[in-house]
């Protein structure tokens, strides 16, 4: 049963088998910066569950130390005008920013997806309605659209995302919108019409999970994306109400005082900073790993 | 090539009216009667009768159904009459007038210094690719493109600004004015809204480049014995620059968006503080003709890069 030309050695000496998760993690770790931002990231989930246990103050109580104290033992990033201790309030900005990003994520993704894969699959007026009103609010910047949503809408944790969420659907619509377009000239496409499967069912069952690769990493990227974005419209003032804990407000707050307590500003902007550089290299390596392919498209 | 310019003229035509239909209802869903924003801010409100209101809403057409009130908005913006400001007392045609030539000085000075250098580092990278340049280049950018504009903008003011006092924290003169001080003025505000683009331009610009050097003909040029200043700028530049277009136009949305910031941050009289000003103002009229022109100007700069873009790369055209 020799094949012609071939003997025995030729198939003991083909690689072997690599199983697709060891591929995986071999390649998604391969970078440090993508370990270090996966490293922060746990770090980060770890400070915003564990948060009443880590923070030393209460990070709402105003008047339980001196205001504006400069860095010491007992406030490692000294204290803000109310007394808070600026630790403290940094580790639960932590919830606030998770919450907002991945809420926010979660809505977008999910109308994006939906509107573009109906403009995708459909394609003809669908497409024309669809991806124009796409093209038209991907005129106004993000932050500008979110800024004037959110004013409409009033401030408060839920308008942001809100108003976050609509910046950002566009981009995910035109991403699948694309995918799809790629994806239904495939044969089994195809094969599953002529069987019979409903619109629906194509939909859902076999260009969905084609496009899954491309939408996870773009998925990452935009949390990072989004908690910059939260940060930026807090830090204008519109966002999360006074006794709340946002990295982006607190900016706000402690510019005033920049000349003499740096520190006010600068460690919630480093820990946006961070945070916005990690979900970006965990999503940069994420494309690496799933389809070095899309390096450039996304 | 018309055909495809006749094609992204006609959507960028559809674009516009979606534009304008997308600001004028995001505006009316304002919570609360825009007449009575406007009364009360202008005069107190207890003083009108029913009979002066409804009066007045006849005067600004706001009695008449949304439709018209849309077809009448649009009309008059085509005519350069976006309003008048409530909060300022001036119409916002002038005020956009003062306002926007601030703005648009500090974002092109972004725009070329973010376009000029990021090419030349991600050129620089490219070439060099493994050397100490590119690993002096390439985490920057990575820098550059995390960094939220904000916090470069605050650490500037506090080192260059506050610590060492070489450039002034707030402020803006325009150059005719005083030509050096106006320059002092706009350096940090210039870089805060460069680096962005500068970083994502050097990114591109290494990836595509390297994509192209790689390609045959390049190996040919470089075998006819073609010097390497030769072979980069003459025969690997101008294909790598193709998808380093796209991102100009990506960028002047960026730097609209930055400009709300930067011009917060260093007390410059822009059209992004002017906006921002507005909308804890609640001036809809000044909000709705900022957003509005904008968004043109973002859309109009798209279509330029679209049509480049068919013009510099055939196979787009007839995509």
């Amino acid at each position: 049963m020799a094949v012609d030309g071939m003997v025995a050695s030729d198939f003991l000496e083909a690689p072997p088998r690599v199983s697709e998760w060891r591929r995986f993690r071999r390649v998604f770790l391969a970078r440090g910066v993508v370990v270090f931002g996966l490293v922060v990231l746990v770090l980060l989930f770890i400070t915003a569950i564990f948060a009443p246990f880590l923070a030393p103050y209460d990070p709402y109580l105003p008047g339980q130390a001196p205001s504006l104290a400069q860095p010491s033992l007992e406030h490692p990033l000294g204290t803000d005008l109310l007394g808070r201790d600026t630790l403290s309030r940094l580790i639960y900005g932590s919830r606030t920013a998770l919450e907002v990003g991945f809420i926010s994520v979660a809505v977008a993704s999910l109308f994006g997806v939906v509107l573009g894969i109906l403009a995708g699959y459909f394609k003809g007026a669908v497409n024309i309605i669809i991806m124009r009103a796409m093209d038209a609010l991907l005129c106004f910047p993000m932050i500008l659209l979110a800024l004037v949503v959110a004013s409409v809408l009033g401030g408060g944790i839920q308008n942001v995302i809100i108003a976050l969420s609509i910046a950002t659907i566009p981009g995910y619509a035109r991403v699948t919108c694309a995918l799809t377009l790629s994806l239904k000239e495939n044969d089994y496409v195809l094969a599953q019409r002529s069987m019979g499967s409903s619109d629906i069912r194509t939909m859902l069952r076999h260009i969905l999970p084609n496009a899954f690769p491309p939408l996870i990493v773009l998925l990452t990227m935009q949390l990072g994306n989004l908690i910059l974005a939260e940060a930026a419209l807090s830090f204008l003032g519109i966002g999360i109400a006074p006794p709340g804990a946002a990295w982006g407000g607190m900016v706000n707050d402690g510019y005033k005082y920049l000349r003499t307590n740096p520190v006010l500003s600068f460690a919630p902007c480093i820990a946006i900073m961070l945070v916005v550089f990690a979900f970006n290299m965990v999503g940069d390596g994420l494309r690496d790993a799933l389809d070095p392919r899309l390096r450039g498209l996304l | 090539m018309t055909t495809y310019i006749v094609r992204r003229l006609l959507q960028a035509l559809v674009v516009l009216v979606i534009v304008t239909l997308i600001v004028f209802f995001v505006m009316r869903l304002l919570p609360g009667d825009p007449l009575l924003i406007y009364v009360a801010q202008s005069a107190n409100i207890q003083a009108m009768s029913p009979e002066v209101l409804d009066e007045m809403r006849r005067e600004f057409g706001l009695d008449k159904p949304l439709m018209i009130q849309y077809v009448n908005w649009v009309g008059g913006v085509f005519r350069g009459e976006f309003g008048q400001s409530i909060f300022y007392h001036e119409k916002v045609g002038t005020l956009m007038l003062e306002r926007f030539p601030v703005t648009l000085h500090i974002g092109i000075l972004a725009l070329i210094i973010g376009a000029v250098f990021g090419v030349l580092a991600g050129l620089l990278a490219a070439v060099r690719r493994g050397k100490w340049i590119d690993k002096v280049i390439t985490p920057l950018t990575y820098v550059g493109i995390t960094i939220p504009v904000f916090f470069l903008g605050i650490l500037l003011y506090y080192v260059l600004g506050l610590k060492l006092g070489w450039l002034p924290i707030a402020g803006y003169t325009s150059p005719m004015e005083d030509f050096w001080l106006s320059m002092k003025q706009v350096i940090m505000p210039v870089i805060c809204l460069a680096v962005f683009g500068l970083a994502a331009n050097a990114r591109q610009m290494r990836s595509a480049m390297l994509e192209v050097i790689r390609q045959d003909y390049i190996r040919t040029a470089w075998a006819k014995g073609l010097g390497e200043r030769f072979v980069i700028t003459k025969h690997a530049m101008k294909n790598s620059l193709i998808p380093v277009i796209t991102l100009m136009g990506l960028g002047v949305g960026i730097i609209f968006g930055g400009s709300v910031l930067i011009e917060t941050i260093f007390a410059i009289p822009g059209v992004g503080r002017l906006l921002v000003s507005s909308i804890f103002g609640q001036d809809y009229v000044v909000v709705q003709a900022i957003t509005l022109v904008i968004a043109v100007v973002v859309l109009l700069v798209n279509l330029a890069v679209d049509i480049s873009y068919g013009w510099f790369d055939p196979r787009i055209r007839y995509g």
